[in-house]
């Protein structure tokens, strides 16, 4: 099986005035194509810096990242944004819908920035919204749509590229029990269909979803299982 | 690459900009009045200046006009108790100026006297301009029928005239004027020309106001009347009395103008100065005052130009202020969005997206601005020729400047918070609340 994400000895570290922050410390970890991975820990542990560095949206301090098998360690900001806009989806756990776009816009985004032909990318997010049971609101703004609606919509768009990786942060964090378990089934349809997924949650239930489960603390893996 | 998302970039700016409709109509006003001020500042100045080319041009780049002026009253009757006051250009200025000075083609007398005309039950007030021949030379006048006066006529002071169409019109109404006979002041005229005085046409806009300046027929006369020189000489008085302060004053002047064309431009200055030494000579009074529409013209200019760079200096200025108004609006928007920024960072856009989102969210700003203040501002020269009689003209130019101008002002505005935005990090922005 290919590894999607291999990191080694990956350190992030930040600068508050002279005070030096280790966020991650040396961490080694490996993510194989279709896995399901939770990743736990509490607060301050370095979940999010792991999952910002996984994601590309920073670059670590030192170590290695190869995504996909391409060294992306030290890009420039351009190359971060296009592997962003390609390979990777995101979850948030406040949504992060963009109020003045309706659903299938919102949808369409990130094919937007990857200059999708207008017929192309119309037709896909209209695809994915019927495939998170969307196909009827694809006209309505995030403000007309429920908590988990609108969490559905944010995971049609994390399919919009087909990444080959989808990093969600707390998904379930602000949905009650029951859209939360609508959310969580969807996931297990995404793993299903041989996704990539890496979850950052609090949420023991979703861990043992998970095939894998990485313990953070201290900006160190503390435990696998 | 950048032109792919073109229509989706403005469509999601008009989006944007609609979301918050009376912040973005607010931000606009100021290039609304800025572009607005430019447009109709250079339409009358444009207009104004037109004008006062056109009347110059007509009184001709390569003449000379020597005018009679009533000299200061002190110098009128200082050693001198006679009631009759001479003063003024004579028949030997003509005379001297045609011997002395170089470079000169034509020289033409013109005497006028302010007459009524009659022709059987009409009448009007008209201008008699006793000259010879060679008045259409330096004259803008056109023959429309017939012919101008003559050597013949002028040598043997016959009793003809050439009339000018407004004369025609009001004399003669619907009869053919030609050949019939004009009385003026007792005596007849038989009509051999008509010309079209150029001048009042063509300074008469379409609103009917007033020309800044009018060269011939002026002081409430119908039209002007063209009389052999020598026919003038004889029939009419030199002599006229003007009332002032409850004494009567005659004074006697022989010629009103002399007009002296040369050959060219570059003879114009220098035959003034030959004209100004030889009059001064021949002039104990300075009764006579020296016109010279070349200078008009390059004055004209001058005035052109300084009043381009005020206008352009409050162009400059108003769109300044309205370009930071826009700037600091543009950077609340970006801070009020900073959330939004993060989202599509995360989801792929690269600095250079942001940068283009947010600049040409200013762009559609400040143009739609530029095309409101290109429609007031055409509107106003039409009310300024309407209720102020002032011409003016919009000149394509000035559209393209002021359309440029606003697009230019967007670029530099927008700049600055687009940049922000796309240099705001992707993981502080989507932490943002």
């Amino acid at each position: 099986m290919m590894a999607v994400v291999e990191i080694e000895k990956l350190s992030k570290t930040y600068k508050i005035g002279l005070v030096q922050l280790p966020a991650l410390r040396n961490v080694d970890l490996k993510i194989e194509q279709g896995q399901y991975i939770a990743v736990m820990g509490p607060s301050g542990s370095g979940k999010s810096t792991l999952l910002n560095l996984i994601g590309c949206l920073d670059r670590p301090t030192s170590g290695r990242y190869r995504l996909g098998g391409q060294d992306i360690s030290q890009l420039d900001d351009d190359r971060l944004s296009l592997i962003r806009g390609k390979h990777i989806g995101f979850i948030f756990q406040s949504y992060n819908l963009i109020g003045q776009l309706n659903v299938i816009e919102n949808i369409e985004l990130p094919m937007f920035y990857q200059r999708f032909s207008e017929d192309e990318s119309a037709k896909r997010a209209r695809n994915l919204a019927t495939m998170v049971g969307l196909a009827d609101r694809i006209k309505h703004r995030p403000s007309e749509l429920s908590g988990g609606e609108q969490q559905r919509v944010a995971i049609a768009r994390s399919l919009a590229n087909d990444p080959i990786i989808i990093l969600a942060d707390e998904p379930t964090g602000n949905l009650d029990s029951e859209s939360g378990a609508e959310i969580l089934s969807i996931l297990d349809d995404l793993h299903q269909q041989h996704k990539t997924l890496v979850v950052v949650t609090h949420d023991e239930n979703i861990a043992r979803r998970a095939e894998r489960t990485i313990h953070l603390l201290d900006g160190r893996i503390n435990k696998q299982d | 690459m950048l032109w792919f998302g073109i229509k989706r970039t403005v469509k999601l700016g008009i989006k944007s900009l609609w979301m918050h409709r009376l912040r973005s109509t607010l931000t606009t006003l100021g290039i609304i009045f800025g572009v607005c001020s430019v447009i109709a500042m250079l339409a009358i100045g444009e207009g104004g200046s037109r004008e006062a080319q056109k009347v110059i041009k007509q009184l001709g780049s390569t003449n000379l006009i020597v005018e009679t002026v009533k000299p200061p009253e002190e110098q009128v009757n200082k050693g001198s108790v006679e009631t009759i006051s001479k003063y003024g250009l004579t028949y030997e200025d003509a005379e001297s100026i045609r011997n002395t000075v170089p470079d000169v083609q034509v020289v033409v007398p013109v005497r006028e006297i302010d007459q009524e005309a009659r022709y059987l039950n009409r009448k009007a007030a008209i201008k008699i301009v006793g000259t010879i021949p060679w008045y259409t030379e330096i004259s803008p006048v056109r023959l429309i029928r017939g012919r101008f006066l003559s050597s013949i006529d002028l040598h043997n002071q016959l009793p003809v005239c050439v009339i000018d169409d407004q004369v025609a019109s009001k004399l003669f109404a619907f009869d053919d004027p030609m050949g019939l006979d004009v009385r003026i002041f007792g005596s007849y005229y038989r009509v051999v020309g008509i010309v079209s005085q150029t001048t009042h046409h063509v300074t008469t806009d379409a609103f009917g106001a007033e020309p800044p300046l009018t060269t011939q027929s002026s002081g409430g006369v119908a039209g002007n009347i063209y009389i052999p020189l020598t026919t003038a000489k004889s029939r009419f008085t030199e002599l006229s009395a003007t009332f002032s302060g409850g004494s009567q004053n005659v004074q006697r002047v022989e010629l009103q103008k002399i007009i002296i064309k040369v050959a060219s431009d570059e003879q114009v200055l220098q035959t003034r100065n030959i004209l100004d030494a030889l009059l001064d000579r021949l002039h104990k009074k300075q009764d006579y005052t020296i016109v010279v529409p070349l200078e008009l013209l390059r004055q004209a200019a001058r005035t052109r130009r300084i009043f381009s760079i005020i206008l352009g200096s409050i162009a400059a200025i108003s769109l300044l202020v309205g370009g930071i108004g826009i700037m600091n609006i543009m950077l609340a928007t970006v801070s009020e969005r900073t959330r939004e920024i993060g989202i599509r960072r995360a989801l792929g856009a690269k600095k250079k997206d942001i940068i283009v989102q947010f600049l040409s969210e200013t762009l559609l700003l400040t143009l739609s601005g530029g095309i409101l203040g290109i429609i007031l501002g055409s509107i106003i020269p039409f009310l300024v020729t309407y209720f102020g009689r002032m011409p003016t003209v919009i000149t394509a130019a000035s559209l393209v400047l002021a359309f440029g101008i606003s697009a230019t002002v967007g670029i530099i505005f927008g700049l600055y918070p687009a940049y922000r935005a796309a240099n705001m990090d992707p993981i502080e922005s989507l932490r943002h609340e």
